[in-house]
């Protein structure tokens, strides 16, 4: 199944002189991806438009995370590749930027807030060589940008769970990336954090940049984002949300057993007229 | 009896209690507070020691029996603490401990008739001797006593407990609403580890205990799925360690401890190797069959995307395999009757599109 | 004090052996493997007798290869079965570690029993015996040591991110793998090294404890290096002095016992993470809420009478929540002492100003209770428990934005009267 670009969608004033506008942030081609001989990702295709906010939403195990590291090469691939901005990942590294699940670290680590977003600069620093007062120069701005510069110099266990949130986009924002991977970067975070997160997702936007990010709330998918993917091993659908998002996918996606929640959504998209299709969320 | 009769009983006993309570210490991922606990007990045999002045058994279980559940306490309240993780905690206790053993036997070596290298490798070859006396008739070899007298403790134990056991190892949640604590069965079970090694100790080490403690289990392990299998494995595993390397170290004339280890790694190696159900060449095959499977999965659901008929030529470039594999994939789809050939290409059948179908349907009905 | 050549090989020894041990652990600790190490030990211990049998020499070099390949070796095991069946990692480290050293134990008395003549010594890597440390193990140590320094400093922000979050390095292309190797591999090398000095058990803790104790005082990975070495040379130092000077005290367990002591102080006393100001400021805290419960006692009595100048006896306050005499008495007193209550033998009552701090504390209570029924819509039977809590942790702000967030209630969900907020 080949989901069309949507670069139609894309506001005229927002779009970046890109030489190559046409390619596709994030182009997944048959892409399986077995954990030993279980595959938890079948046959994904995939292409996502450059410059939006994507969701990728599903089930438990639907794959959602293993379709981030696999685009990362975090990852192998048992068949199929995947192209970032037309090219392997290897070589467009330095373009996308990454934030892991929170709880994939051990927030009692000796380090402080700084420390933590100077490690995205760690790439570009290079082997043998200490981060520099440039690099924390960068490091700082990017935790203005959410709102922690104040926080700096905090260990990490001190921080509130969203304070952490925060500063570990402010990592991936010092990578100064064109595509951000984010896993699931609303997980238990605090209504402020939260606002804080999409008003940050919405600059990004607004400056060319690409975010993909596995979200696990449907209520707000309508709300958030332009684009979505439905995944539960393999893809449902992909698409604008206005057209995707809809109680049918949603449905195929789940399956049956997730009645509350598809009924849940199914009430929110009413309310808005976007449903009818006519309308991309953001204009 | 025998000289040889009596150090083949003792390894026998110690195998046996050692495989009973390690079963449950492999099972709840405590193994290592095992290795701790047969280290940290070493000062309270010194103490007990250098307070009777004999190597009478009672006040020697005692001390180490203290000892071991001073080790479990202490892991747990700096794990508690939140200040130190559980390993660390551990790789912390022990060593301080055992220093501490080590050093009164250092300081008090007149008094301590307990040499170093027995406290890590035992001396079971000298148990036949050392005879116990009761109401001045010799009543036999003091080791067999002492092991036997822990391997019937162990028995009890499980015999006993063996549903509470069971049931709070797999789901301590579940044994609290039962009503069983997790935390009393857990330090019973502490104290039997510490009595266990404690009556080992002497016979064959420290390490020899940690050996028999965790390897036949680990080993029966990947033999079995049920618990009471695995007991019984287990003890027959520690058995035959216990046998077979007492042989080879009569046949090398090197440490009969040693060798008893050596053995049982030897068995756990034999097992992660072959083992039907969980050993790597087992796995290996499950792995190549169901590679297979995914294979022709995925070709499949590469035809019936095509749509219409695929040529064959494309197929390799696609997937990036083998001549051989694409053939032998092919060659299977074909005999199913799932695919059909048509001139160059191929085209997938309804029996394919169905059998499709159903798989994605059990994948995604595994899911929910 | 005068030191022999001997003790003087052992002091430096000691000493580098401690801050190596140090400086991994530090990693080993952070990164969840603090028994790996205890593993690779035992596990060394047969290389060095196969190393002996095949070489016949017990120079330090070819012995320290075998313990090196064989600890390797160990360190691969255990992750290949962790990672290939179903066997744990705790169950895997014991195994390799039993397994090896009996092994290890077979290869050493069968060497012992060889009619060559040149076989004894081989027994020090069970114990250590830093006083059979000779010049030349202190050449190797010495070299070994500044290239295992060395790596680490060069690689230092690579392994930090590498014990911190692999996976965020292996998105930025770095070869996170290759540098898990490459720190198993120093800790190979530490262990080898002090193999020797402190023998094969208690390797482990020349590795954990120095750590362990300096993560209590700093919240920097760098800081946690340098004092981590620091308190390992430091126990090294103290340990080979007092083993000089003590007759019959071996030097691997005194160094084990002084990190050791380091570590309790540590937990006790570093500030903020130390123990003791945990408990301090719990007793603290759990003192302030007997208070604020005695003022609120006081308080609901004279609600409930509308007889605010009533000393209320010391029974009938101990039986409002069960408190013990010397709680109430303890509590009693540092009220009267603050002008908040007054006493007459045995008796309390409020103070103007005591009746003004117990509204504040009913306020918080009430304004609770409002919130979980209104807001959390929980039945109103349901809300006092959780209210008990709360009063002592709400802050005064917080129960003003609360107030006004639920438009100023004047009554609370049983029908009482909440406080208004007097302003000073």
């Amino acid at each position: 199944m080949s989901v069309p670009l949507t670069q139609a969608h894309r506001p005229e004033e927002e779009a970046p002189p890109s030489p190559d506008a046409r390619v596709a942030a994030i182009e997944v081609h048959d892409l399986t991806v077995a954990y030993r001989t279980q595959p938890v990702l079948w046959d994904v295709d995939l292409q996502l438009p450059e410059g939006q906010l994507i969701a990728i939403v599903g089930p438990n195990g639907a794959g959602k995370s293993t379709l981030l590291k696999a685009v990362l090469g975090l990852v192998p691939p048992i068949t199929g590749w995947v192209q970032i901005f037309g090219e392997p990942y290897a070589r467009r590294r330095s373009w996308v930027g990454y934030v892991p699940q929170r709880e994939s670290v051990d927030w009692d680590f000796p380090t402080s807030a700084l420390d933590v977003v100077t490690m995205g600069l760690y790439g570009r620093i290079g082997w043998l060589r200490r981060p520099s007062r440039h690099h924390h120069e960068l490091a700082l701005s990017a935790l203005e940008k959410v709102g922690m510069r104040e926080l700096a110099h905090r260990q990490i266990s001190q921080l509130s769970g969203g304070q952490q949130q925060r500063v570990f986009l402010a990592r991936a924002l010092a990578q100064d990336a064109k595509l951000y991977l984010m896993d699931e970067p609303f997980a238990g975070v605090d209504a402020t954090t939260e606002r804080a997160i999409l008003t940050l997702l919405k600059e990004l936007r607004a400056t060319g940049r690409t975010v993909v990010a596995v979200h696990h709330d449907l209520q707000t998918v309508a709300e958030y984002f332009d684009h979505v993917v439905l995944l539960n091993m393999r893809l449902v659908a992909a698409g604008p949300v206005a057209t995707t998002f809809t109680a049918e996918n949603l449905q195929r996606t789940y399956g049956g057993k997730l009645t509350v929640l598809t009924q849940a959504s199914e009430a929110l998209l009413q309310k808005k007229p976007v449903l009818n299709g006519q309308e991309p969320p953001w204009s | 009896m025998s000289p040889t009769l009596v150090i083949l009983l003792v390894a026998s006993f110690v195998a046996a209690s050692c495989a009973l309570v390690g079963s449950f210490l492999v099972l709840r991922k405590m193994a290592l507070l095992g290795d701790a606990i047969s280290h940290a007990v070493l000062p309270g045999i010194v103490i007990a020691f250098l307070l009777t002045g004999t190597r009478a058994a009672l006040p020697m279980v005692l001390g180490a029996g203290a000892l071991g559940v001073i080790t479990v306490l202490l892991v747990e309240l700096f794990n508690r603490s939140q200040r130190l993780r559980e390993d660390a905690s551990i790789g912390v206790v022990f060593p301080a401990l055992f220093s501490l053993g080590v050093i009164l036997i250092s300081r008090y070596a007149s008094q301590v008739d307990l040499d170093l290298d027995c406290v890590l490798y035992g001396e079971i070859a000298y148990s036949p001797w050392d005879t116990l006396t009761l109401a001045g008739r010799d009543i036999g070899p003091k080791a067999l006593w002492v092991t036997g007298g822990v391997l019937l403790l162990n028995l009890a134990l499980v015999l006993a407990l063996y549903k509470e056991l069971k049931i709070s190892t797999f789901d301590a949640g579940l044994a609290a609403t039962l009503g069983f604590s997790p935390v009393a069965l857990h330090y019973l079970l502490m104290s039997a580890v510490s009595v266990t090694v404690v009556g080992s100790f002497e016979s064959v080490g420290a390490i020899l205990v940690v050996a028999m403690l965790v390897v036949p289990p680990a080993t029966a392990y990947l033999l079995t799925e049920r618990l009471e299998r695995m007991l019984v494995l287990a003890v027959l595993l520690g058995v035959t360690s216990a046998l077979a390397g007492y042989a080879a170290a009569r046949w090398l004339d090197a440490s009969i401890a040693g060798a008893m280890a050596t053995v049982a790694g030897l068995l756990f190696l034999a097992a992660l190797l072959f083992s039907p159900g969980h050993g790597l060449l087992a796995r290996l095959l499950i792995q190549r069959r169901m590679g297979w499977r995914l294979s022709g999965q995925l070709l499949l659901l590469h035809l019936q995307k095509g749509g219409a008929v695929v040529p064959v030529s494309t197929l390799e470039r696609r997937f990036g395999w083998s001549d051989t594999r694409l053939r032998r994939v092919l060659a299977s789809l074909l005999r199913a009757g799932w695919v059909e050939m048509e001139g160059d290409g191929l085209r997938l059948t309804a029996n394919g599109a169905r059998v499709l179908e159903t798989t994605g349907r059990a994948q995604l009905a595994h899911r929910l | 004090m005068e030191l022999s050549f001997t003790a003087r090989n052992v002091l430096m020894g000691a000493t580098m052996l401690g801050a190596l041990g140090g400086t991994l652990g530090s990693f080993a600790l952070l990164r969840r493997q603090s028994l790996l190490g205890d593993a690779l030990a035992h596990a060394a211990l047969p290389g060095v007798c196969i190393a002996f049998l095949l070489t016949g020499s017990k120079s330090p070099l070819p012995l320290f290869l075998g313990a090196l390949v064989a600890g390797v070796l160990g360190s691969l095991l255990i992750l290949a079965t962790v990672r290939w069946s179903r066997i744990k990692e705790d169950s895997a480290i014991g195994i390799v570690l039993s397994v090896f050293f009996g092994l290890g134990i077979v290869l050493l008395t069968f060497i012992q029993k060889l009619p060559a003549g040149n076989q004894s010594g081989l027994d020090k890597y069970l114990f250590g015996q830093a006083a059979t440390l000779v010049e030349e193990d202190l050449k190797v140590m010495a070299v070994l040591g500044a290239v295992v320094l060395a790596t680490v400093a060069a690689f230092y922000k690579e392994l930090k991110l590498l014990a911190f979050d692999p996976g965020f390095g292996a998105s930025l292309g770095l070869p996170m793998r290759r540098l898990e190797i490459l720190l198993t591999l120093l800790l190979v090398v530490v262990v080898v090294v002090g193999l020797q000095t402190v023998g094969v058990v208690l390797i482990v803790a020349t590795l954990i404890t120095p750590a362990a104790a300096a993560r209590q005082w700093t919240d920097r990975l760098g800081a946690m290096v340098l004092l981590s070495a620091g308190i390992g040379a430091l126990a090294g130092v103290a340990g080979s002095l007092a083993s000089a000077s003590v007759p019959r005290l071996p030097t691997g367990p005194v160094i084990v016992l002084a990190s050791s002591s380091v570590l309790i102080v540590s937990l006790l006393f570093a500030p903020r993470r130390g123990l003791l100001w945990a408990i301090l400021s719990e007793r603290r805290t759990a003192a302030r809420i007997r208070r604020e419960n005695l003022l609120k006692d006081l308080y609901l009595q004279g609600e409930r009478s509308g007889e605010w100048g009533t000393f209320l006896s010391w029974p009938l306050l101990m039986g409002v929540r069960g408190q013990t005499s010397h709680e109430l008495e303890r509590a009693a007193r540092a009220l009267v002492a603050d002008g908040l209550v007054e006493r007459s033998e045995d008796a309390l009552r409020l103070t103007p100003a005591g009746r003004r701090a117990a509204e504040g504390v009913v306020r918080k209570h009430r304004i609770w209770e409002v919130f979980l029924t209104r807001r959390l819509e929980l039945p109103s039977d349901h809300v006092h428990r959780d209210a008990e809590a709360m009063e002592h942790a709400l802050s005064e702000r917080a129960v003003a934005d609360l107030e006004e967030a639920l438009g100023f209630p004047e009554i609370d969900p049983h029908g009482r009267a909440i406080p208004r907020r007097r302003t000073a």
